[in-house]
């Protein structure tokens, strides 16, 4: 369960920014996740409703993820492709030469403060 | 309806756990203390490797080791019994990995004083690990002959992020479809400088080379003043 840990990380840092800003209680986070980034977004809003709500600050808060898509370059042809479709190996010219651009993210984009 | 404030915030969730690891590193680096983060699925024998390749290290350098699991004592308890080398037990409460904060905290319960090694045995699993610096100044990690060549291409980013691949078992390779070759290839595709070492905790083979290996890991590193 990575996703546990990645919302404690979340929390922690979401109570630290409402605290910065005089924030009293938060009623959303948005979250940037890349399609490869390992997070399962399901699994991390079942954790999040878990955690969140034993946080007199986070209580009853939605967590909002914005699915990021997945870029590679291929330093052969110089051409981008899509990640989950092709994997490592480039599609225009059929190089193993790539790396990922983006698409790795698991991002606290913003919070909601109402 | 209620007006919503935004707040921006854009920052990485894993930001706040290198800034600790890289802590983590410097202080170790001013300690002389050499902390290892060994990696693997369960059941690829990591215990039994540290075992035989501690009893071969213990007499050319101080070493301790903090082992990680989600329950239980047994792993540290075999340590100590089979090796006396001082060894701890940490707890994860049910997650999946080790973060830096953790990993100071059980730093903080050993006694290092003239220790030049510090093994710290992960939590068993090839996936979340792999993702959370520990503040480690190496990442090692035993594939056993069983799991299969493939797993460099299943994983890519355990065998992306370690230094030292450790390839157990190998005396059951002629039970098992397992390519060496391939697996070599595999690994290296993930990471070209990885260093690879075949051994057999069971029956002693490769231990020795294994042993050499982390010694001078541990030396190169004393000895240099950059690599922190």
């Amino acid at each position: 369960m990575h996703e546990l840990g990645i919302v404690f990380y979340i929390i922690r840092d979401v109570k630290k920014a409402a605290e910065e800003n005089g924030v009293k209680h938060v009623s959303a986070v948005v979250m940037n996740i890349g399609e490869v980034s390992t997070v399962i977004p399901e699994y991390l809003d079942d954790c999040w409703r878990w955690a969140a709500d034993k946080e007199e600050i986070l209580k009853g808060a939605q967590l909002k993820v914005n699915r990021l898509e997945a870029v590679s370059y291929c330093e052969d042809c110089g051409q981008e492709y899509e990640t989950v479709r092709y994997g490592k190996t480039c599609p225009h010219c059929g190089s193993g030469r790539t790396y990922l651009l983006r698409g790795n993210e698991v991002e606290i984009k913003e919070i909601e403060v109402s | 309806m209620e007006e919503v404030k935004i707040i921006e915030i854009k920052k990485s969730v894993f930001g706040e756990n290198l800034r600790d690891a890289e802590e983590l590193r410097s202080e170790l680096k001013e300690k002389g203390i050499f902390l290892l983060n060994l990696m693997s699925s369960p059941g690829s024998g990591k215990t039994t490797t540290l075992i035989k390749t501690l009893s071969l290290l213990k007499d050319r350098l101080r070493i301790a080791v903090m082992e990680a699991d989600i329950d239980s004592d047994v792993d540290a308890r075999k340590i100590r019994e089979a090796t006396g080398i001082e060894s701890i037990q940490l707890h994860t409460g049910g997650m999946c990995h080790l973060d830096a904060e953790m990993t100071r905290q059980g730093l903080e319960n050993l006694p290092l004083e003239g220790v030049d090694l510090v093994i710290l045995e992960n939590v068993g699993n090839l996936v979340c690990p792999a993702e959370f610096d520990t503040g480690s100044c190496t990442n090692a990690m035993i594939l056993s002959v069983p799991e299969g060549h493939d797993k460099p291409l299943k994983y890519p980013l355990m065998f992306s992020v370690c230094d030292t691949v450790i390839i157990n078992k190998t005396d059951v390779l002629e039970y098992f479809d397992f390519d060496m070759e391939k697996c070599r290839e595999y690994v290296h595709m993930r990471n070209p400088r990885a260093h690879i070492i075949p051994v057999s905790a069971k029956t002693g083979e490769g231990i020795p080379e294994l042993a050499d290996w982390i010694y001078k890991l541990v030396t190169n590193w004393k000895n240099d003043s950059s690599y922190a």
